[in-house]
C-alpha cells in the first residue's frame, strides 16, 4: 500500500499551491482545486481502508502495517526521529473519517463561503489542516505524532481567526492557540518521560509492550506517583487539551468564531477527537496504570455532564453544538477510562465503543454544524431568538438536522443510538455508577439537542426582512449524503474492523441498557417538545423557578471568569508586572546608566581637543615643566 | 677678566622663556615664528657655550649651532611661505581663526 503516501502528499501540494498561486486564481478555480485534490484524498483512502480491511488476519488479529517508513534525524544510536506512515485498524478508520468529513466541507464551502473576501486562503488553510490532520493519525511515532499536533493546532488557530478583521475571532484564535499550546506542553514533557524509559518513541515498539515493561520497572517515582503514572498524565493532558476536557475546555466555544464549516471539520469531527486518539492509541500502555485511567473516567465524565448542562441555556445555536461537541468527546474519553483490560470480550468493550462513537459522531456533528450553518447563513444570525419556525422556509436542513439530532439523542436506527449504547454497556459493566451517571449524560443530550432543534424550527417565527430561502444544492448535498451516512452508520459491523487488541468483536446490544437509555432518551425528548415546541412562557417559567442554576450554567459555571482572573490578577499582575518592572527599571536601567555616564563624560573632555595649537603648546611646556620639577624634586 | 659661565646661561634662559611666552601668547603667525626662532636662537647660545667651557677642544657644539642656524632659515623660508598662502587664501593669519578644518 505504497501508494498511501499520497494522501499526505496531496493535501500539502494542494496547500502550497493555493498558498502560493491562489491569489492568482480566480474563487471557483481555487475551491475547486482544493476539492478536486480532496476527493482524491477521499478515494484513496476508500482503497486502503477497503485493502487493509479485506487482509487476512494473522490468528485472529489484525497486523498494523508500516508501507513507509524513513529515518529523518538521527541524534545518537537510540535517539531518532522516523517520519513514516502506519496502518492499523485506527488510523484507517481516521483515514475515512478525516476524508469523508474534509470533502464534504470543502464541497459546502464552496456555496457556504462563496463571494468571501480570501476564498482561496480559506481553501489552502483547509488543505493544510487535512494534511496535517492525516498526517497526525498515521503517525509511526509518538514524535511524528506531536509534530502535526502541533501542526494542526496551527491551522485551527489559522482557520479560528479567519475574520481577522473581527476582534471576537482574533481573540478566539489565540485563545485556542495558548490554551491548547499550554496542554501541548504537558504532552511533550510526557513524551519525553515516556521515550526516556522507554528508549524508543516508535508506537510499534511503545505498544508491543516490551519497552513499557522497562518505564514500568525503573520504579523510579516522583512526589509519591510512580513516572509511567507521570508519563501517562501529561500525555493525556496533551489529549485533553485538544479534546477540550475540562477544565481545558475553555477554548472550544469561542472558537465557534471561525467560519461554520471550519466548525464542522476542526471542532466537531477530526481536531477536537485527536485527544481520543491519542489515548486511543497508546491505549496498551494506559492499560498498564489503573490510576491514570480511573484520571480520565473522572475528567470524561465531569466534562460530560458539565458540558451537557451548559448547553441546555446557551442561546447562541453554534454554542451548544460547540459545547454538545465537548460533551460527546467526553463519552468517548469514558468509553476508554471504564476498560480493563484489553480484550474486547472481556472488559474492553470501551475501547471499542469509543472509537465507534468518534466514527458515527464525526459524521452526525458535522452534519449538524453544517446544518447550523445552513440556518445560519439563511437568517445571518447565530441567535436562537432570530430563528424559529424555519421549518417551511428550509425543508432539506430541517430534515436532515432532525436526523442528526435523532442520531445524537440515541434512538434508533440511527448511527448514534449504536455507538452510545456500546458506551453505556461498557460502564455500566464497569460500575453501575458510571453507567447511571452517563445515562443521565445522554438524557440531557437529548433534552438540550431537541430544545435546539424546536428552537430553530419550531416555536415562534422571528420577524426577518426578507423570507429565508434554502441553501443552494452544493450546500444540501454534503447535508444529504452525511444524513444518509448517519441512517446507515450504526449498521457497521464496527466490531470486526476495530476493537481494543484487533480481534473480531461481534456488537450484540444489551437489551437492558438498550431500553433504559431509548426511554430515558424519549423521555427528555417528550419533555423539551412540551417545553419548546409551542410557543409560550413554559421555558421563562422553568427559568424563573431555578435562577440561579439557570444564571451559573448560562455563564458556564464562571469558569472563564476564574480563568480570567488568574491569567489577568494573578499570573499578569502579581508575576508578569514585577518582572517587567525589574526588566525595565534594574536590567535596562544598568545599561542606560552605562551609557549615560560614557557620554558625559565624552561631553566633558571633549573641550580638550580643541584644535587650538597654542593651547596644546601650552599643555605640552606645562607638562614638560611639571616632569622636570618633579625629577629634579626627586633626584 | 673672562665673563662668567652663568651669564650666557642667563641670557639664554631669558630668551627661551621670552620665546615660550611669545608662542603662546600672540596670535600673529609671524609673531609666532619669531619666537620660535628666539627659542631656537637661546639653544644655539647654550650648545656654544657648553662647548666653550667644557670642552675647549672638541668642536661639536659649534658645528651642531652652524647646522641649526641653516636648518633654522630653511624652516623660516617653509614658514613664511605656508602663511603667505594662507594669507591670500583666508586674508588672515591670526592663530586662532586656523579653524577652517575643525567641525
Amino acid at each position: 500500500m505504497e501508494y498511501s503516501i499520497i494522501i499526505l502528499a496531496l493535501p500539502f501540494f494542494m496547500f502550497i499551491l493555493l498558498a502560493l498561486a491562489g491569489m492568482k486564481m480566480s474563487h471557483k478555480t481555487a475551491g475547486l482545486l482544493g476539492t478536486a485534490g480532496l476527493l482524491i484524498v477521499t478515494i484513496l483512502s476508500y482503497m486502503v481502508t477497503y485493502q487493509y480491511f479485506t487482509m487476512p488476519r494473522v490468528e485472529g488479529y489484525r497486523l498494523a502495517l508500516q508501507p513507509w517508513n524513513f529515518e529523518w534525524l538521527q541524534f545518537t544510536d537510540k535517539l531518532r526521529i522516523d517520519l513514516g506512515i502506519m496502518l492499523d485498524p485506527i488510523s484507517v478508520m481516521m483515514l475515512v473519517v478525516i476524508s469523508t468529513v474534509s470533502l464534504m466541507v470543502h464541497i459546502y464551502s464552496l456555496g457556504y463561503m462563496h463571494g468571501e473576501k480570501g476564498f482561496q486562503r480559506y481553501y489552502a488553510f483547509l488543505s493544510l489542516f487535512t494534511f496535517s490532520m492525516l498526517g497526525l493519525v498515521v503517525a509511526t511515532n509518538i514524535f511524528q505524532m506531536y509534530i502535526f499536533w502541533e501542526l494542526v493546532g496551527v491551522s485551527s488557530y489559522l482557520l479560528i481567526g479567519f475574520y481577522y478583521t473581527k476582534p471576537a475571532a482574533v481573540s478566539a484564535s489565540k485563545k485556542a492557540f495558548i490554551v491548547t499550546r499550554f496542554a501541548d506542553l504537558g504532552f511533550l514533557l510526557g513524551i519525553l518521560l515516556l521515550s526516556y524509559y522507554t528508549e524508543t518513541f516508535s508506537f510499534k515498539d511503545l505498544i508491543s509492550g516490551g519497552q513499557c515493561m522497562s518505564l514500568i520497572s525503573s520504579g523510579a517515582t516522583f512526589m509519591g506517583a510512580s513516572v509511567t503514572t507521570w508519563a501517562l498524565a501529561l500525555i493525556f493532558m496533551g489529549g485533553a487539551g485538544k479534546s477540550a476536557m475540562f477544565p481545558l475546555h475553555i477554548w472550544l466555544p469561542d472558537a465557534m468564531e471561525g467560519p461554520t464549516p471550519v466548525s464542522s471539520l476542526i471542532h466537531a469531527a477530526t481536531m477536537v477527537v485527536a485527544g481520543v486518539f491519542l489515548v486511543a492509541r497508546l491505549f496498551p500502555i494506559y492499560m498498564f496504570d489503573m490510576a491514570v485511567m480511573e484520571l480520565i473516567t473522572w475528567v470524561g465524565a465531569i466534562t460530560a455532564l458539565y458540558a451537557a448542562i451548559v448547553a441546555c441555556v446557551q442561546s447562541d445555536i453554534k454554542r451548544v453544538l460547540a459545547f454538545s461537541t465537548i460533551s460527546q468527546i467526553a463519552f468517548m474519553m469514558v468509553a476508554l477510562g471504564v476498560c480493563t483490560s484489553t480484550d474486547p470480550h472481556n472488559g474492553g468493550l470501551g475501547y471499542m465503543a469509543s472509537m465507534f462513537h468518534l466514527f458515527t459522531h464525526a459524521m452526525f456533528k458535522a452534519l449538524l454544524f453544517l446544518g447550523a450553518g445552513a440556518v445560519i447563513h439563511a437568517v445571518h444570525s447565530n441567535e436562537m431568538s432570530q430563528m424559529g419556525g424555519l421549518r417551511k422556509y428550509l425543508p432539506i436542513t430541517h430534515i436532515t438536522f432532525l436526523i442528526a439530532c435523532l442520531a445524537i439523542a440515541g434512538i434508533p436506527p440511527f448511527s448514534g443510538f449504536f455507538s452510545k449504547d456500546e458506551i453505556l454497556t461498557a460502564a455500566f459493566a464497569k460500575s453501575t455508577f458510571w453507567g447511571v451517571w452517563m445515562t443521565g449524560v445522554a438524557a440531557l443530550t437529548a433534552f438540550y439537542m431537541f430544545r435546539l432543534y424546536y428552537g430553530i424550527f419550531w416555536g415562534k417565527e422571528a420577524k426577518h426582512e426578507h423570507a429565508p430561502k434554502e441553501s443552494p444544492a452544493v450546500m444540501t448535498i454534503p447535508l444529504i449524503i452525511l444524513a444518509a451516512i448517519t441512517c446507515v452508520a450504526g449498521f457497521i459491523p464496527f466490531g470486526e474492523f476495530v476493537s481494543s487488541n484487533s480481534t473480531a468483536y461481534h456488537i450484540h446490544l444489551d437489551p437492558t441498557v438498550a431500553t433504559t437509555s431509548v426511554v430515558v432518551a424519549v423521555i427528555a425528548i417528550a419533555l423539551a417538545t412540551w417545553l419548546f415546541a409551542k410557543p409560550g412562557t413554559k421555558p421563562e417559567r422553568m427559568q424563573s423557578a431555578l435562577p440561579s442554576l439557570h444564571k451559573w450554567a448560562y455563564n458556564r459555571f464562571y469558569i472563564d471568569n476564574i480563568y480570567q482572573f488568574v491569567t489577568h490578577k494573578i499570573i499578569f499582575g502579581c508575576i508578569s508586572k514585577p518582572i517587567a518592572w525589574f526588566d525595565r527599571h534594574i536590567i535596562d536601567g544598568t545599561m542606560n546608566l552605562l551609557a549615560t555616564v560614557t557620554n558625559a563624560v565624552s561631553y566633558s573632555i571633549r573641550g580638550l581637543q580643541s584644535g587650538n595649537l597654542q593651547t596644546y603648546v601650552w599643555v605640552f611646556i606645562m607638562g614638560a615643566m611639571a616632569i622636570a620639577t618633579l625629577i629634579l624634586i626627586l633626584i | 677678566m673672562e665673563i662668567p659661565f652663568i651669564y650666557y646661561l642667563v641670557i639664554s634662559a631669558v630668551m627661551f622663556f621670552a620665546g615660550v611666552y611669545g608662542f603662546i601668547a600672540r596670535k600673529n603667525m609671524l609673531a609666532i615664528l619669531i619666537s620660535l626662532e628666539l627659542m631656537l636662537n637661546a639653544v644655539d647660545i647654550n650648545f656654544v657655550v657648553f662647548n666653550r667651557y667644557l670642552y675647549p677642544h672638541a668642536l661639536e657644539g659649534f658645528f651642531f649651532t652652524l647646522f641649526a642656524i641653516g636648518v633654522a632659515a630653511a624652516e623660516t623660508a617653509i614658514a613664511i611661505a605656508i602663511i603667505i598662502n594662507i594669507y591670500r587664501n583666508i586674508k588672515n593669519i591670526q592663530a586662532d581663526k586656523l579653524n577652517e578644518m575643525k567641525n
